[in-house]
């Protein structure tokens, strides 16, 4: 029987890399950081944060915790990076290192299903599934596809300005890259 | 890697920091000034995406030299005649039609070059690619747009736009023109081979202009000397702005 895989193989990775890792706590802790611009959706969801693990010899561990730039300007990361240390020194790991890798360069595919559903809920429509994808950008308040591009730039790097020709509301759109 | 080749791959990139910084710089100078909103917040924002490339080019260089520099350092504490930026990512912003005329003339530079730099022996050059070239497809998308519309626009767009790829065009050779500092990375597959992406430019832009009903100028002057520290008056003028605060308050933090 063939598998139809229904997430990027991007995304099992990342995937695949919390559900192997014994540091079950940390990840949950995490879970709880949210993009500084964005409240509503978390880290991990975002696709911001790709890896937890210990590193260095048995018994002196160091936790570390890498994450990857949505945008090469984005000014959220030092944020994120204080934001992280914080959550982590709040619960009692005041060692961690968060390390900042560019590879594999962010993509929307490492959002998740829940954190694109998160996104609608407040307000700005997600990202498409695929760059190339010609379907209709819908407007997260009413559902309909009759929407316009007024800009290709919005009030941060990551999103676009749109328009609802049935609702009548302007929205953001999460580009897609 | 020897000494050498650190410090070969430091300069080349913080060529290519330069080349963004002072674009990122150059396009920041719109902010609150764009035609309107929405303009605006496209200028600042494709100006932070150049920053920020410029951030990651500079901290890399930072890293391999390992002269104890930091990106800060690097971006305020060096004059103009140490700055190697190519000449065409430092003409002042003029008009908006020229601010989008050389945009385009820099986008489908910057695509084709960083699709090649993708290709990179270098990891992370390679790695700082990938990130960029995403930025640089919508980049593009948006500055071929405007100047088709500007161009096939009003007579006095039109006319804007014309002046504006006059006066850009002998700047754009110097994109195409490998520097001997290159050479050596060029055959190490570290760096590219910017005389290879002509071609494919040419038909690029040559694909936009005829949309846009413009005349691609002749090819009858050139400037050359950019990643030699050999730069216009306005290079000097952009940096004395950009490093006012270091250098008055050297250190300072926010």
């Amino acid at each position: 029987m063939e598998i139809i895989p229904v997430v990027s193989p991007l995304q099992l990775k990342r995937q695949q890399h919390r559900l192997d890792s014994p540091l079950t706590h940390i990840w949950q802790i995490l879970d709880q950081v949210k993009d500084p611009e964005i409240p509503a959706i978390s880290l991990w969801d975002l696709g911001i944060l790709q890896a937890v693990y210990l590193a260095g010899e048995v018994g002196d561990e160091q936790l570390k915790v890498i994450i990857t730039p949505t945008y090469s300007g984005c000014p959220a990361m030092k944020e994120i990076q204080v934001d992280i240390k914080k959550a982590l020194t709040n619960a009692g790991y005041p060692h961690a290192e968060v390390e900042l890798k560019l590879y594999p360069a962010w993509s929307t595919e490492f959002m998740t299903e829940k954190g694109k559903s998160d996104l609608k809920a407040y307000g700005i429509a997600p990202p498409k599934s695929s760059v190339n994808s010609d379907h209709a950008v819908s407007c997260p308040h009413c559902g309909s596809d009759d929407t316009q591009m007024i800009s290709e730039f919005g009030s941060t790097a990551c999103k676009s300005l749109y328009k609802c020709h049935d609702c009548l509301e302007p929205f953001d759109h999460f580009k897609c890259i | 890697m020897s000494n050498e080749k650190n410090n070969a791959v430091a300069n080349y990139a913080i060529a290519l920091g330069d080349d963004a910084l002072v674009i990122g710089q150059r396009l920041a100078e719109w902010c609150s000034h764009g035609p309107f909103l929405e303009e605006d917040l496209a200028l600042s924002n494709v100006a932070l995406d150049f920053i920020g490339r410029a951030r990651m080019f500079y901290q890399y260089a930072a890293k391999v030299e390992g002269r104890g520099r930091s990106e800060d350092d690097i971006a305020y504490f060096r004059d103009a005649r140490e700055y190697t930026n190519l000449m065409i990512f430092e003409l002042p912003i003029g008009d908006f039609a020229f601010t989008m005329v050389r945009q385009l003339m820099l986008d489908v530079y910057s695509l084709a070059f960083l699709e090649q730099l993708q290709q990179s022996n270098d990891q992370q050059l390679s790695a700082i690619a990938d990130k960029a070239v995403k930025e640089a497809r919508y980049h593009l998308r948006r500055s071929a747009e405007w100047v088709i519309r500007l161009g096939d626009g009003t007579a006095e767009s039109k006319q804007r736009a014309q002046a504006a790829l006059d006066e850009v065009w002998g700047f754009t050779h110097e994109l195409f023109e490998v520097h001997d500092s290159e050479v050596t990375l060029i055959e190490q597959g570290i760096a590219v081979d910017r005389a290879q992406l002509k071609s494919q430019w040419d038909s690029k832009i040559n694909q936009v202009l005829s949309q846009a009903t413009l005349t691609r100028p002749e090819d009858d002057w050139s400037t050359n000397g950019g990643r030699d520290g050999l730069h216009t008056e306005h290079l000097g003028q952009l940096l004395s702005e950009l490093q006012f605060m270091q250098r008055a308050y050297p250190g300072m933090k926010w």
